[in-house]
């Protein structure tokens, strides 16, 4: 039997829905694996572990240590490393995240091992994985090392929950020192509202929500869906928004269940970010803008007059 | 101060994408530096006008790379090397284009390593941190702000939209995100010098490798183009009209709501 490792990622005392995504991709990848949950942090992690076995995971390795309060590459490479030598695994699961793309590229060097990146689907034995901007796809196998890949996060849906399920917890000890780079501060910005990685629905603005203040019907769209707010490049080079709103080439790449472009042209760079996602809404007063031509739904007319009576109606539901 | 950039060409981003024999047309296509690398190239520039030091250029590619390092050249780097694998690599990865940098720079003097977070092209993100693991220095990625005061380093790091602010020493390699600066264009001056500046030519045999120890550790088994979308629906009627349709749709027959 093969065993991989599922690495679950913590946030405020809370797992992130891609430490799930990461047990079922394991299954996927060998469906006779065992998946070991992985948890690194600095506190709670044998609740968070019990977490991960209910999602599937069969049993589950944590390391707790105060220096895994923040993720740092050179904490966390010790951690991970502890881990994986301990458990001599098959294959490793992380996601594409700030943190599994800082981490992986160092984990994978360090056991001489291939590594494909940000994954959205497992096919077989193979992985595919958006190229140019989600203007192409390639298919990918490691051939020397282990069986290591990060998934892109809101792309393999977890499995259900079972409370039922139960299995081992181990708990390694690991003196994590010298540390290299320490974290002075962390400013909050984008944890109001939702992730836009992992958002099931996004509303995003262009040029043609002209101010600041003309994102303020976007935001409450988005309050009654439960949807996380963007941008295009537009927006944000004009000041409208922060660049952390950023959806395209550079900037975010998404792929929600339901992306609704507001005063959007629909520029090529901005299309590589989105235009995956699985329904695409365009509102826009142009109706030659481009977006239309990769919207499944569109609405000619004045996003000012569309968008409140789109809240007032969404709120009638 | 000795600040190496590592710099990839990417097809530029206005391209479209063909495929032909299983892989990416490039025949005919426009290159560009990658948009990350150029944030890179950038703040190595500013740090050396701060600091003093030289700006070196890196890149592993063809000979065609050339071009895109006289770009870097010209918007201020003082010289440039080419890593040309075109006769000695045929399908490398990101441990093959990592392992070539750090073999190329673990005999030099060092301060600080900058690299493009991510290439638009492959977009994998790996090749920075693998070459900084190779040569054992620590690394920062997604930066936003650096500022440097002897061997002592602060640094804004994007995370995911939240401010990291990190405190780090030299040497170090650090891999730049969007809003790090604004990239120059080159000036007709920055053209001409560009011309004279010295760009050195290398091949594997150069440093000391050869193609088993740079094979690929992953493998394209294919590459595909999205599939083609239907025509949208472009609804009609009062605005009333269109938000109830348009909710209605979302609910019934795209099942989004």
């Amino acid at each position: 039997m093969t065993t991989f490792l599922a690495f679950g990622e913590a946030r405020d005392g809370e797992l992130r829905i891609l430490s799930y995504e990461t047990i079922a991709a394991a299954k996927q990848i060998d469906e006779n694996a065992e998946v070991v949950g992985v948890v690194l942090a600095d506190q709670n992690t044998e609740s968070l572990a019990n977490e991960m076995i209910q999602y599937g995971a069969d049993r589950a390795v944590v390391v707790e240590h105060d220096n895994l309060k923040e993720y740092t590459s050179d904490a966390y490479t010790q951690a991970a490393m502890a881990v994986i030598e301990e458990e001599d695994p098959d294959g490793i699961v992380m996601g594409h995240t700030s943190a599994g793309k800082d981490l992986s590229p160092r984990l994978a060097n360090k056991l001489d091992s291939g590594l494909v990146s940000d994954i959205t689907n497992v096919d077989g034995g193979e992985f595919v994985r958006p190229i140019y901007s989600g203007k192409a796809f390639e298919k990918k196998t490691v051939k020397d090392g282990l069986t290591f890949v990060t998934i892109r996060p809101n792309n393999i849906p977890p499995l259900e929950k079972d409370e039922s399920r139960s299995g081992d917890v181990n708990a390694i000890e690991v003196d994590i020192k010298d540390l290299r780079t320490i974290i002075k501060d962390v400013v909050r910005k984008a944890s109001e509202g939702v992730d836009l990685s992992e958002a099931n629905i996004i509303v995003a603005g262009g040029r043609g929500v002209k101010s600041e203040e003309g994102f303020e019907p976007l935001y409450e769209l988005a309050d009654e869906l439960g949807a996380a707010v963007g941008a295009s490049r537009g927006a944000c080079d004009a000041g409208y928004c922060d660049y952390s709103l950023q959806i395209g080439q550079t900037g975010k790449v998404v792929t929600p269940d339901l992306y609704i472009a507001v005063g959007i042209s629909g520029a090529i760079q901005h299309l590589a970010g989105m235009s995956n996602s699985k329904v695409i809404v365009a509102i826009n007063k142009d109706p030659e803008a481009n977006i239309f031509n990769v919207a499944d739904y569109g609405i000619v007319g004045d996003l000012f007059d569309v968008i409140p009576k789109l809240t007032e109606e969404v709120k009638a539901l | 101060m000795n600040i190496y950039v590592l710099m990839k060409k990417t097809f530029d981003t206005e391209e479209k994408i063909q495929i032909s024999g299983g892989a990416i047309e490039e025949e005919g296509a426009e290159f560009i530096i990658n948009p990350y690398d150029e944030y890179a190239i950038e703040e190595a520039i500013n740090l050396r006008d701060e600091h003093g030091g030289e700006v070196t250029v890196v890149t592993v590619g063809d000979e065609d790379s050339e071009q895109q390092l006289r770009t870097a050249l010209a918007m201020g780097a003082d010289q440039a090397v080419l890593i040309n694998i075109e006769d000695d690599v045929e399908d490398g990865d990101q441990y093959t284009t990592s392992t070539i940098i750090s073999t190329y720079l673990k005999d030099k003097e060092v301060d600080l390593i900058l690299a493009g977070n991510v290439a638009i092209d492959q977009a994998s993100g790996q090749v920075g941190p693998r070459v900084a693991d190779q040569l054992d220095m620590p690394y920062v990625t997604t930066i936003t702000e650096i500022s440097i005061d002897g061997e002592e380093v602060n640094i804004v790091r994007d995370v995911e939209g939240d401010e990291e602010k990190v405190q780090t020493s030299l040497p170090l390699l650090v891999t730049c995100q969007q809003g790090l600066n604004e990239p120059r264009y080159p000036s007709l001056p920055g053209i001409m010098k560009a011309k004279k500046k010295p760009l050195e030519e290398l091949e594997l045999d150069d440093l000391d490798l050869d193609e088993d120890d740079v094979e690929a550790k992953t493998e394209t088994t294919d590459v595909f183009l999205p599939p083609e979308k239907e025509a949208g629906k472009v609804l009609e009627g009062e605005t009333d009209d269109q938000v109830k349709e348009l909710v209605s749709l979302l609910r019934s027959e795209a099942k989004v709501l």
